[in-house]
């Protein structure tokens, strides 16, 4: 057999259900896994092995009973932006201080509730706002992978999941759970290597999430394949009714829908999308992959999505305007750190500057001053209405295509020191991606190859809302025609 | 008559329009599910959502959003099928989220108006601008300990309808009235209980003066007052304010200030220029707020009869207007008086409720909730009277028992003995008595002195303990005395 940690989720079910191995045993593996690699990697704030080997052998009791379910002893990493009950949740801030929340969130809930076994919590940017890792309080992630002529360059993963990307790159987890408001599934997954969906806005609940932007915020998962992240979005998703804009509609067996093929779907290719100065290597491999689609029997149809050139500024109007009152809750008064003043605004003040971590502060700043008075008409506004638009391009598009293919991001993983000139140039990561925040569709990043240093480089499948299943069919095809199978330099 | 404050300037016309905050009843929060009982132990009705928890989402409670639309019905006003909640952005101790839940663009309810009717008899229609819901903020406590301030979140997330009217009043009695009534709404609808010493209703209160004939001046809002007798107090004491500072030359400035009931004057809170940019938008855990036309139907279809109808479906009974009006002031009261006058003339029954059993609670201090003598009983008094079986006199004996006793006016009746004779033979023999024992006055009442008819009905009546009925008494007298 090969050794656990390289199982991936479908074949550790089935290792699991064969008796080739327990569930102790796995999670002891990735235990081991984490203690030696995380010291480098640091892609776990928090580790929970006492309780995760308890679970394994309660996961073990049920199966010896019969009773194992969906995803009974499957060891899974949990990106710490989800509330878990009894386990310190940080969202990668200082702010929160050791708040360890008495609930659970309703997507680590309904993992549990399927059998699955908890390794620890995630480094992630600060509340979700990065595209790095490199804003989080507990340190930056390092990317597994590096660059085959620098390979002692350390590289960013991504993020804002950069811990969730990396945990399951470098197989210090087999799966993990993971957020998305611009790109925070989609640009780590193809920084490491791996796969990742953000599903329709509404398939996850968000109840027990820590907020960034409540009507972009997206749970989702990632995993080494295709099909492990249907088995676990399946587990993931379904109506909540603790969360108002979460859907009550069926959960389809997004399993299924993997291997079905591509044959007959028309795969839209965005004009918009191939930018000015779009590096060959990018263009190229989207080349291939709707190359590889058409050989499947998809018809290739070019499309036009004219407002996609406004989707990151009305990205970066609308998420902080959300944080900056989403955010308002972390004061000092109820939960979290608390820096004593000489009076309550005092106490504010020294609570959120200490708190806070600079780009967790400009965003705050940023979403205040878009929504004051005097310029909420002319950025606030102004971004609804452009939001409205680019969902309305999407809809058009629909009447042509039934998926739409795209690079995942503009470039292969960045330098850790690289990219820290402006703001700015950071946020471009997102080019590719906020689109589908912002209209609220599926969107998922497969790895399809590698750049000429030996970095991956993914392609992002966007679907109809609620249509995840032709997402994961056309993202299988990719997959099975792409043959990625490179690994990254460390790797359990 | 116009009301006017006198000036050194001559007269001054007062405009007031009322925000008022009325507290939705319900079990439960407008967005959790925590309780909302009044007078709880600090901080035991809080779920996570109220105390603004990391990661927690509001759900709206259904029945909130009923009692909102009852009572815009209540108020003969447009309900709109699509609203919306909007963040109210703030920072404060007693606000977990950091910001409020309203309805700031689109409220549930649009314009409607309610007529209020003063001393004087004449009736005022007051417009209704809108009626939103929103969410309370906590209770910050300043003086629990020399150093700290304590946090109740009780009423964190306590469903709070905000009703704002036009500036449509021009007196403190206007004020008064418009507040009574819009309460006394609420009440017959059951969504607010309308107790204002227990913060279930308050009033922001916007006052201004003006010159007859002018436009609106700048006004200034007196914040959170919480009784009606401390609004018509606040109005003119705000009022004589700004007309000091115009006629001083000076210039009104629009400001928040707060009413000092001790000393009856307004004082300031902040000034415009401090005011909160409350960057209001809106709220992206709630999706719209749509409403089926078919939902507000049904609502309406079950609201209970509200007080004007039922005031004018009294007077066609044959109530006069007066006793309408004080018998509909209190759902419970017009309830008790239905039960009262049910099968019986409604007059007479308005006659004692409003008599001898209003005299009956203030001389006991009771409450309509607790009334000394059950409805029932008070109707079967009536049939005692009706079929003769009691005086005037008699039954009011009864009655009396009745409050001592608690006892159904029959049995006090058959125990007692307090049956009215109506035999002629027994009235006979007592005016014959009476005339026998009495000659002298029997002499001088036939001789032209009228008056003594009276001493005769008494003396009539105390021979007989009270029972004679009085009309046969007075029958046998005039005939017995010629």
């Amino acid at each position: 057999m090969m050794r656990p940690t390289d199982l991936t989720l479908a074949e550790g079910l089935e290792a699991l259900d064969k008796r080739e191995i327990s569930a102790v045993e796995l999670t002891q593996a990735f235990l081991e896994a984490i203690e030696r690699l995380n010291p480098r990697l640091n892609a776990y704030i928090t580790v929970t092995g006492e309780k995760a080997l308890a679970d394994a052998a309660a996961s073990d009791a049920r199966r010896a009973k019969g009773e194992a379910r969906a995803l009974d002893g499957i060891p899974l990493g949990i990106k710490d932006l989800f509330c878990t009950e009894g386990t310190r949740t940080t969202a990668g801030s200082n702010i929160l201080g050791g708040f360890v929340p008495p609930y659970e969130s309703t997507v680590s809930a309904n993992l549990k509730r399927d059998g699955a076994v908890f390794l620890g919590k995630l480094n992630l940017d600060e509340f979700a706002m990065g595209s790095s890792n490199q804003t989080s309080a507990f340190g930056a992630v390092e990317n597994p992978w590096s660059r085959a002529n620098d390979p002692d360059r350390r590289l960013v993963p991504g993020g804002s999941s950069g811990g969730s990307a990396a945990a399951v790159a470098a197989r210090l987890a087999m799966g993990a759970t993971a957020t998305d408001t611009g790109g925070s599934i989609r640009q780590p997954a193809a920084f490491c290597g791996i796969t990742g969906i953000k599903p329709t806005y509404g398939r996850c609940s968000r109840w027990g999430i820590v907020a960034f932007a409540s009507s972009l915020d997206q749970a989702g998962p990632v995993a080494r394949t295709v099909e492990d992240n249907a088995i676990l979005l399946r587990s993931m998703a379904g109506h909540d009714p603790k969360d108002s804009t979460s859907a009550n509609l069926p959960v389809p067996d997004f399993r299924a829908a993997v291997g079905r093929g591509v044959k007959g779907l028309r795969i839209g290719v965005p004009a918009e999308y191939r930018l000015d100065g779009l590096a060959p290597e990018i263009a190229a491999l989207w080349d291939q992959g709707l190359e590889w689609l058409r050989a499947e029997g998809a018809e290739i149809v070019p499309i036009s999505l004219p407002h996609a050139k406004y989707a990151l500024p009305t990205y970066y109007v609308v998420a902080p305007a959300e944080a900056s009152s989403n955010l308002a809750r972390y004061d000092g008064v109820r939960f979290g750190l608390r820096e004593n003043g000489s009076d309550l605004k005092d106490l504010y003040e020294r609570t959120r500057a200490r708190g806070f971590g600079a780009e967790v502060r400009r965003r705050i700043m940023i979403g205040t001053y878009v929504l004051s008075a005097g310029y909420y008409d002319a950025y606030y506004l102004k971004a609804q209405k452009v939001r409205a638009l680019i969902r309305r391009d999407f809809e058009e598009a629909w009447g042509k295509v039934d998926a739409i293919v795209t690079p995942a991001t503009p470039s292969a993983a960045f330098a850790m020191d690289e990219k820290q000139d402006d703001p700015v140039t950071m946020y471009l990561n997102d080019v590719f991606t906020v689109t589908a925040n912002l209209a609220g569709l599926p969107g998922l990043a497969v790895p399809a190859g590698l750049d000429g240093q030996g970095l991956p480089l993914g392609l992002q499948v966007i679907g109809r809302a609620f249509d995840e299943e032709t997402v994961f069919a056309v993202g299988g095809a990719i997959e099975r025609a792409a043959g990625f199978t490179a690994s990254p330099q460390v790797m359990a | 008559m116009t009301y006017t404050i006198e000036g050194e300037t001559g007269p001054w016309e007062v405009v007031i329009g009322l925000e008022v905050h009325a507290q939705v009843t319900s079990h439960a929060k407008l967005f959790s599910g925590a309780a909302t009982a009044f007078g709880a132990e600090p901080n035991s009705q809080v779920s996570f959502v109220d105390a603004g928890f990391p990661g927690m989402l509001p759900v709206i409670n259904a029945e909130c959003i009923a009692q909102a639309v009852r009572t815009g019905l209540g108020l003969n006003a447009e309900i709109h099928l699509w609203s919306r909640f909007d963040r109210k952005n703030y920072f404060y101790a007693d606000l977990p989220q950091g910001y409020q839940i309203s309805q700031y663009a689109h409220p549930i309810v649009g314009t409607g108006a309610v007529e209020v009717t003063l001393a004087d008899g004449i009736t005022k229609t007051i417009g209704i601008t809108r009626l939103h819901l929103e969410q309370d903020a906590g209770k910050s406590l300043h003086d629990q300990h020399p150093s700290k301030s304590f946090i109740d979140l009780n009423r964190s997330g306590v469903a709070l309808m905000e009703i704002v009217s036009e500036p449509d009043m021009r007196s403190p009695e206007e004020a008064g009235a418009y507040l009574t009534k819009l309460r006394q709404i609420m009440r017959y609808l059951g969504t607010c209980d309308g107790n204002m010493d227990e913060g279930s209703m308050r009033a922001d209160v916007n006052v201004s003066v003006r010159k007859a004939g002018e436009g609106f001046r700048t006004r200034c809002e007196v914040k959170n007052v919480n009784s009606i007798r401390f609004v018509m107090q606040a109005v003119e004491a705000e009022a004589r304010r700004q007309i000091e500072v115009w006629e001083s030359g000076g210039e009104v400035t629009q400001e928040t200030r707060l009413f000092d009931t001790a000393r009856g004057v307004t004082r300031s809170m902040r000034s415009k220029e401090d005011a909160h940019d409350y960057r209001y938008f809106p709220d992206p855990d709630l999706p719209p707020l749509v409403l089926e036309q078919s939902w507000v139907d049904q609502l309406k279809a079950s609201l209970p009869e509200l007080p004007d109808q039922r005031r004018a479906r009294y007077v066609a009974m044959g109530l006069s207007p007066y006793d309408a009006h004080v018998l509909t002031i209190e759902r419970e009261t017009a309830t008790f008086f239905e039960t009262v006058a049910k099968g019986r003339d409604a007059k007479v029954a308005a006659n004692w409720v409003t008599g001898d059993f209003f005299a009956a609670l203030n001389r006991l201090k009771r409450d309509i909730s607790d009334p000394p003598v059950t409805a029932e009983h008070l109707g079967e008094l009536l049939d005692l009277l009706a079929d003769k079986t009691l005086s005037g006199a008699l039954a009011k004996q009864v009655f009396e028992a009745m409050i001592e006793t608690g006892q159904a006016p029959s049995v006090i009746v058959e125990e007692r003995g307090l049956r009215q004779v109506t035999d002629t033979g027994a009235i006979e023999a007592a005016v014959d008595a009476i005339m026998a024992a009495n000659a002298d006055k029997v002499a001088e009442y036939r001789g032209g002195k009228d008056k003594l008819f009276g001493f005769f009905v008494g003396q009539t009546m105390k021979a007989m303990a009270g029972k004679g009925n009085p009309a046969l008494v007075n029958d046998v007298l005039k005939q017995k005395l010629g």
